[in-house]
C-alpha cells in the first residue's frame, strides 16, 4: 500500500491538481463566456491553494512576528508596562485561573528565576498584542482598568490565582459596569474568554515559536488581487460583448462574425450551432 | 536621498503615479499631453539608466531599502537596460503619434481612460523588465496585461470584434500568467527564495523533477504571453482589432518583453548545468522557432487585412528571436537581442503607417491601400522602407538582424537553419511585396466601398512615424551601436549561465 500512502500524504497537491484540471477543462470546453470566467477562477484558486499549502508548517502558528516587542520589553524593564499592559496582565491572571491555574503555576514555579522574568515579559507583550486583536472594546476596557495591586508581580500568582479560581466559579453573569475591574465580581465572561486565548498564546511564547511561512500568503494575497481584477475585466468584457452582439455564447459570436465578414453564414457548422443553441 | 540615487525606480514610479491623474484631467488635449510628458520623462530616465549601466556595470536597487534577497530588488544590467530603452523609446514616439488616431478610433469619452491605461501598460512592461524578483515579474506582467485587455477592447468603436479578441486574449493571457505563477511556486518550494540572483545560487545542483516542472510551467506560461508558435492564436485578432496606435505600441513592446523574460530565466535563473535547458533549446525553441517562421509567414501571405498580415508576421519574427537564443551561444543571443530591438523599430513603423491609412481611408483592408502612392506618398514610402527592413534589405536594421542570425546559425553548426532563415525572408518579401504592389501600381477601385484618402496624414503622425523609419536606417548603418551593446549583454548573460563565452 505504498502508493496509497504516497497519494494520501500529498493530498493537498491532489486537490490542487484536480481543481486545476477542472478549471482548465471548463475554460476550454464551455462556450459561454461567463462559464469560461468561472473556469478561470477555479484554475486560479487551485494555484492559491497550492501556494498556501506549501507555506504550511506542522505545528506552526499564525506568522505574527513578536521579536521586536520581546526585545523592547526586555530593555525597558517590568515597570514600563502602562495601563493597557497591566490590565492585560491582570486579565491573564483571571484567564489562567479560568483555564486551570495549576498548570500555569507549575510552569512558573518550575522555571528558574531568570526564565521567570522572561516569562513575565513575554506574557506582557504577548497579551498586550493579542488583546489588541480582540477588538477595541477590550482594549479600551483594559486601558481604563484600574491598576490592580495583585498584578504587580507574578510571584504572588499562586495565591491570587487560587483565590480567583475559587471565586470565579461564583461569578454571576452580569454585564460589565465600567471597564474591567480586577475583582472577582467584576471579571466578566467576555473579558475572561479573551484573556483565556491571550494566555494560551502567551503559553506558546514561552516555548520556541514555530511560525507558518508567511511569504506564500503574501504572494497569494497579491495574486488574489490580480485574480479579482482579471475577473472584473473579463466580466466587463462579457457585458460589452452582450451589448454588442446580444449573446455570450461563443459559437453564436463566431457565426455573427462570419456573417459580418462574408455576408452569409458559412454553411452547416454555424447552422448546427444555431440549432444547438435553440 | 538625491534623485540620482533613486534613478532605477523612476521609470516605474513616474508613469504609474501619472496614470490615475490622467483620468482627472478634462477631455480633449490635456490627457494626451500629460501622458506624453511622462513617457518623455520616463524615456529620459531610461537613457540615464542605460548610460550609467553601460559605463559602470549592473545596478542593484533595493526597493524600500529592504536588502535583497528578502526585499524586492531592481537589477539593471545591459540586457534589460536595452529593453527598457526600447520600451520607453517606442512609447515616447507612439504616444504623440496616437492623438489623431485615437480621436478617430476610440470613443471620445474614453480618451482619458485610454491614455491612463496606455501609461499603466507601459509601466507594467518596464516593471517586468527592470525587476530582479521572480514574483514581481508576474505582478508587473499582469499590470500590463490587464491594461492591454482594456486597450484592445477600446477598438470596439470601429469593430465589435475587438471585444471578443480582447476576451480571448484575457483567457489565454491569464492562463499563461497563472502557469508562470505555478512555475515560480515550484521554484520557490525547492529553493525558498524569489530573488532571481539568489534563485540561481540556490538552484545549483538541484536537477530534480520539481525544478524541471517549474521550468516547464514558466516556459509554457511565457510562451503564451509572447505568442510562441503554436500558442499565438490570440495575437492576430488582438492586433487586428485593437486601436491602431495600441497595435503599434504592443507589437513593438509587449511580446519583446516576454521574450526578454524567457532570456532572463533561461540564462540568469537556470543555467547550462541543467540538462533540461539544453533539451528545451534543441527540442522546443529551435523547432518551434523554425515552424513559427514558416507557418506564420505563409499565413501572412494570404491575409486580406494588412493589420492581420503584419500580426502574423510578428509571430514569424518571434520565431527568429527564439531561434537565435536556441543556439545557446553568444552569437545567437546577440542576434536575438539585436532582433528584439530592430523588430520593434520596424513593426512600430509599419503599424504606424497602417494607422495613417486607417485615419484617411477608414479601413485596413488591403483594398484600401490601392493606389495609395499617389494620394499619401509620405505614408507609402514609410511603409515600403520599413517593409524592406522587415524583409532584411541591406542598409536597414532588418539586414543587421538577419546578418547576426545567419552568423550565429553557421557558427553554431545549424547550417540548415541559415538557409531556412533566408527562405523565410523570401516569404516576407512575398507579403510585403504584395502590399507594395497594390500601393504603387494598382488603381484605387472606384466601387465606393472604401473612402479615397484626400490628403496626406497629419504631421503629428508623420513626424513620429518618420523618426522610427529614420531609426530603421540609422541603426542599419551604424551597426556598432546595437551590435556592441547586444554582444556585451549576451556575453554577460552567458557568463551568468556558465556557458562557454
Amino acid at each position: 500500500m505504498d502508493w496509497f500512502d504516497f497519494i494520501l500524504a500529498r493530498y493537498n497537491y491532489w486537490i490542487f491538481i484536480l481543481l486545476m484540471m477542472i478549471g482548465l477543462y471548463v475554460v476550454f470546453a464551455r462556450g459561454n463566456l461567463v462559464k469560461k470566467i468561472v473556469g478561470l477562477n477555479i484554475f486560479q484558486t487551485s494555484v492559491f491553494i497550492y501556494y498556501i499549502s506549501i507555506g504550511k508548517i506542522f505545528g506552526g502558528t499564525a506568522p505574527i512576528y513578536m521579536g521586536d516587542e520581546l526585545d523592547a520589553a526586555a530593555h525597558h524593564g517590568p515597570d514600563s508596562g502602562e495601563g493597557a499592559g497591566h490590565g492585560a496582565e491582570a486579565a491573564a491572571h483571571g484567564a489562567t485561573a479560568h483555564a486551570g491555574a495549576e498548570e500555569m503555576q507549575s510552569k512558573i514555579d518550575n522555571a528558574a528565576p531568570g526564565e521567570e522574568t522572561l516569562a513575565k515579559e513575554t506574557l506582557h507583550s504577548k497579551i498586550d498584542n493579542s488583546a489588541l486583536d480582540h477588538g477595541n472594546d477590550l482594549k479600551d476596557a483594559l486601558k481604563t482598568a484600574p491598576r490592580p495591586e495583585e498584578a504587580d508581580s507574578l510571584h504572588s500568582l499562586p495565591d491570587t490565582g487560587d483565590k480567583i479560581a475559587n471565586t470565579l466559579s461564583h461569578v454571576d453573569k452580569t454585564p460589565p459596569k465600567a471597564g474591567l475591574q480586577f475583582t472577582p465580581d467584576g471579571l466578566t465572561d467576555a473579558a475572561g474568554d479573551a484573556a483565556h486565548s491571550a494566555a494560551v498564546a502567551a503559553h506558546g511564547a514561552v516555548e520556541a515559536i514555530v511560525y507558518t511561512n508567511p511569504l506564500p500568503h503574501v504572494l497569494i494575497l497579491t495574486a488574489i488581487v490580480v485574480g479579482v481584477a482579471t475577473t472584473a475585466v473579463g466580466l466587463a468584457l462579457a457585458v460589452r460583448i452582450r451589448e454588442a452582439y446580444g449573446t455570450i455564447e461563443e459559437d453564436e459570436l463566431e457565426a455573427a462574425d462570419d456573417i459580418a465578414e462574408f455576408g452569409h453564414q458559412p454553411g452547416a457548422p454555424a447552422q448546427q450551432a444555431a440549432e444547438g443553441a435553440a | 536621498m538625491s534623485i540620482v540615487a533613486q534613478l532605477p525606480v523612476l521609470p516605474i514610479v513616474m508613469p504609474i503615479m501619472a496614470a490615475p491623474i490622467t483620468l482627472l484631467l478634462p477631455r480633449g488635449r490635456a490627457p494626451h499631453l500629460w501622458a506624453c510628458l511622462f513617457t518623455w520623462l520616463t524615456f529620459a530616465a531610461c537613457i540615464a539608466l542605460f548610460r550609467e549601466v553601460a559605463a559602470t556595470g549592473p545596478i542593484s536597487y533595493a526597493l524600500g531599502d529592504w536588502a535583497p534577497p528578502i526585499g524586492i530588488e531592481y537589477r539593471i544590467d545591459l540586457a534589460n537596460a536595452l529593453v527598457l530603452l526600447l520600451v520607453s523609446g517606442i512609447a515616447s514616439v507612439v504616444f504623440p503619434f496616437a492623438y489623431r488616431s485615437v480621436q478617430l478610433e476610440v470613443d471620445q469619452r474614453q480618451t482619458p481612460l485610454f491614455y491612463g491605461a496606455l501609461l499603466i501598460c507601459m509601466t507594467g512592461l518596464l516593471g517586468v523588465t527592470i525587476t530582479g524578483d521572480a514574483f514581481n515579474v508576474f505582478v508587473f506582467l499582469e499590470i500590463s496585461s490587464l491594461s492591454t485587455y482594456a486597450l484592445i477592447a477600446m477598438g470596439a468603436r470601429r469593430d465589435r470584434r475587438a471585444l471578443t479578441a480582447a476576451f480571448n486574449y484575457l483567457v489565454m493571457g491569464t492562463i499563461g500568467a497563472t502557469f508562470f505563477v505555478i512555475g515560480i511556486g515550484l521554484l520557490y518550494q525547492s529553493t525558498g527564495t524569489l530573488n532571481m540572483a539568489d534563485l540561481a545560487q540556490q538552484l545549483i545542483g538541484q536537477d530534480n523533477r520539481m525544478v524541471q516542472a517549474g521550468f516547464a510551467f514558466i516556459l509554457v506560461g511565457m510562451g503564451l504571453k509572447l505568442a510562441m508558435f503554436p500558442m499565438h492564436l490570440w495575437l492576430p485578432n488582438a492586433y487586428t482589432y485593437a486601436p491602431s496606435a495600441v497595435t503599434a505600441f504592443l507589437a513593438a513592446t509587449a511580446t519583446k518583453v516576454a521574450v526578454y523574460v524567457i532570456i532572463r530565466f533561461f540564462f540568469s535563473v537556470f543555467n547550462f548545468d541543467f540538462a533540461f535547458i539544453g533539451a528545451a533549446f534543441t527540442y522546443v525553441l529551435l523547432p518551434l522557432g523554425l515552424a513559427g517562421m514558416f507557418v506564420a509567414s505563409f499565413v501572412a501571405v494570404f491575409q486580406e487585412d494588412v493589420k492581420r498580415m503584419l500580426a502574423y508576421s510578428s509571430v514569424a519574427q518571434i520565431g527568429y528571436m527564439l531561434l537565435g537564443l536556441s543556439f545557446a551561444t553568444v552569437e545567437g543571443l546577440t542576434a536575438s537581442l539585436v532582433h528584439i530591438f530592430n523588430h520593434a523599430l520596424m513593426k512600430a513603423a509599419l503599424f504606424m503607417a497602417v494607422a495613417c491609412v486607417v485615419l484617411r481611408s477608414g479601413s485596413h483592408s488591403i483594398h484600401a491601400f490601392a493606389g495609395l502612392s499617389k494620394r499619401m506618398p509620405v505614408t507609402t514610402w514609410a511603409f515600403i522602407i520599413s517593409g524592406l527592413s522587415l524583409i532584411g534589405v541591406p542598409l536597414t536594421v532588418g539586414f543587421i538582424s538577419k546578418w547576426y542570425l545567419l552568423n550565429a546559425a553557421f557558427a553554431a553548426g545549424h547550417w540548415y537553419a541559415g538557409f531556412l532563415i533566408v527562405a523565410s525572408s523570401l516569404i516576407a518579401l512575398a507579403y510585403i511585396g504584395r502590399v507594395a504592389e497594390v500601393m504603387l501600381l494598382k488603381e484605387p477601385a472606384d466601387d465606393g466601398k472604401f473612402v479615397l484618402p484626400k490628403e496626406e496624414a497629419p504631421l503629428s503622425m508623420l513626424v513620429p512615424m518618420w523618426i522610427l523609419v529614420a531609426a530603421n536606417i540609422y541603426f542599419g548603418v551604424r551597426t556598432d551601436l546595437t551590435g556592441d551593446i547586444a554582444t556585451r549583454a549576451a556575453e554577460a548573460l552567458m557568463m551568468m549561465a556558465g556557458g562557454a563565452p
